[in-house]
């Protein structure tokens, strides 16, 4: 029995499409894994799978010795997971504040309150009563950043950290995760840049159209044979 | 002197109004839900508060203090029991359920309390009026424009202000991702069902004060609620009330021209509003 997260051949469907066939993985706690692969390889579906927003079809996720598989979202954020969500989603009627206040409100007590993330990332801290959505991408990326470790999660699950940023505003980003992961908290980082997520992450999993193509630690495989797995060739 | 006496006499019958599409807003603003039934569910309120006054010999307005919580408390059950199951992908589910409801909710009321026109006696204070410079004003009407303002500001306050107004926010923005902040959709639309039949009570105990009822007025209800919330533009609780308020106007107009124009008044000005302005007169920003 793992006190991490164990997916074990995972079946989910995206609409009528069925986007995964037969996922597994683990992951221990206070580890990164990046998991990488092309557009509709299967990534937030996987992701969605596991923070209950998808019921998989079959198979079973496990999370800290418990079954959460269709557990649903608001269950499984109790129980310590928290999404970033593709696009960032911020509610837009609500002021940045609220939206983090949002986050929290869940009551998981940890490190993770108002006045840390606004040592995190200052400026939200400058913009806290506008509306979430009037800020730039990046500062909306800090805000869905927010909004999810105010419930003081133990697996964070990162999707899509960099779509649409400029390359300075991911940069600064990416130079906080080790401030946030570093909490004995484990992630799961989607993400376009295969090499920037390898970078930062201690295993990886490559998906080809819902299958594991190649799993392990990003130094244990050349970059020959990643690039090989991300294509499916 | 008459004008004016007509145009006020017509303001505050728009606080009715207002009580009457205050709930219907907010239900829509939160789950999209069009409820059909919302006018037949004002009658109930009326009947509910007859029977509560039959029972207690308590006054219409005091009964209140039992309706308000009865009528949450069905509207919780309601949203959880009904209206959840149909929310979701399409807009005609629930708008077909509803319609359901509401047919059911009339020939309930019929079988029970027969056709029969009611009305709540509220004594001296149907009668009672203040005069000041010729014109004179119902200490009724006044009662109510007074208690429309009360309860949007309260819903405003609840709405901008308070945990469950974040919540409601929250959820009308994004349903999926709300859940995952651990807000249960369904709690959520509940409670909003709740506070919308809290607010339908109030109205229902004023139109039963005001005038005669029987079980078939719920649809009439229905459309000055609908009016009054797309003249003042959709989600906009203080717009709601100006929009009671130029129904009611045009419909004091109206009658004042010739009896028989009333109830036509009042839909012709909500058509040309709606000709001139299609999302009403003060519609939410970023809608």
């Amino acid at each position: 029995m793992s006190d991490g997260l164990v997916v074990e051949g995972v079946e989910s469907f995206y609409g009528d499409f069925k986007a995964l066939h037969g996922v597994s993985l683990a992951l221990e706690p206070g580890k990164v894994l990046a998991l990488i692969g092309a557009n509709g390889a299967g990534k937030s579906t996987l992701l969605k799978s596991i923070c209950g927003l998808v019921s998989p079809k079959a198979g079973r996720v496990t999370w800290r010795g418990r079954d959460i598989t269709g557990l649903g979202g608001a269950q499984t954020v109790a129980l310590g997971i928290a999404l970033v969500p593709e696009g960032r989603r911020l509610f837009k009627s609500l002021s940045v504040e609220e939206n983090l206040i949002l986050g929290g409100q869940i009551g998981r007590s940890g490190p993770w309150g108002l006045q840390r993330l606004y040592d995190l990332f200052p400026i939200l801290q400058e913009k806290r009563h506008q509306p979430a959505t009037s800020l730039s991408g990046g500062q909306q990326q800090m805000v869905a950043i927010g909004r999810a470790l105010m419930s003081n999660p133990d697996l964070v699950l990162f999707d899509e950290l960099s779509l649409g940023l400029a390359p300075i505003v991911i940069k600064d980003i990416y130079a906080q995760l080790p401030k946030i992961t570093g909490q004995g908290m484990s992630a799961i980082l989607v993400e376009q840049d295969v090499t920037r997520a390898l970078n930062a992450a201690n295993q990886f999993l490559c998906l080809v159209e819902g299958r594991v193509s190649l799993a392990g630690a990003p130094q244990d495989h050349s970059r020959d044979a990643i690039s090989a797995a991300y294509f499916g060739t | 002197m008459d004008l004016i006496n007509i145009i006020l006499q017509g303001v505050l019958v728009g606080g009715l109004y207002a009580l009457f599409a205050a709930g219907l807003s907010l239900i829509f603003g939160v789950m999209r839900l069009v409820n059909i039934a919302h006018g037949d569910l004002i009658v109930l309120a009326a009947y509910i508060a007859m029977e509560v006054i039959r029972l207690s010999g308590l006054p219409p307005l005091v009964a209140l203090i039992f309706v308000v919580p009865v009528m949450a408390a069905f509207g919780y059950a309601l949203q959880r029991g009904i209206l959840n199951r149909t929310l979701g992908g399409d807009l005609l589910p629930p708008l077909l359920v509803s319609f359901g409801l509401s047919v059911i909710l009339q020939n309930g009321l019929l079988a029970v309390f027969t056709a029969d026109s009611r009305k709540l006696d509220a004594g001296v204070l149907e009668t009672a009026s203040v005069s000041f410079g010729g014109l004179s004003i119902g200490l009724l009407p006044a009662l109510m424009f007074a208690t429309a303002v009360a309860v949007i500001a309260a819903l405003q306050f609840m709405f901008y202000k308070t945990a469950l107004g974040r919540a409601f926010r929250a959820t009308s923005d994004d349903a999926e991702i709300a859940e995952l902040m651990g807000l249960d959709r369904r709690r959520v639309y509940a409670w909003a069902m709740a506070l919308c039949l809290g607010v339908v009570a109030i109205a229902g105990v004023f139109l039963a004060i005001r005038s005669n009822f029987d079980p078939f007025m719920g649809p009439g209800r229905l459309i000055f609620g609908f009016e009054a919330v797309i003249i003042g533009g959709l989600g906009n609780l203080w717009g709601t009330l100006a929009g009671g308020v130029i129904l009611g106007v045009a419909q004091g107009l109206g009658a004042a021209i010739d009896p028989g124009w009333q109830i036509l008044a009042g839909h012709v000005a909500f058509l040309l509003i709606l000709a001139i302005k299609p999302r009403g007169l003060f519609p939410r920003m970023d809608g």
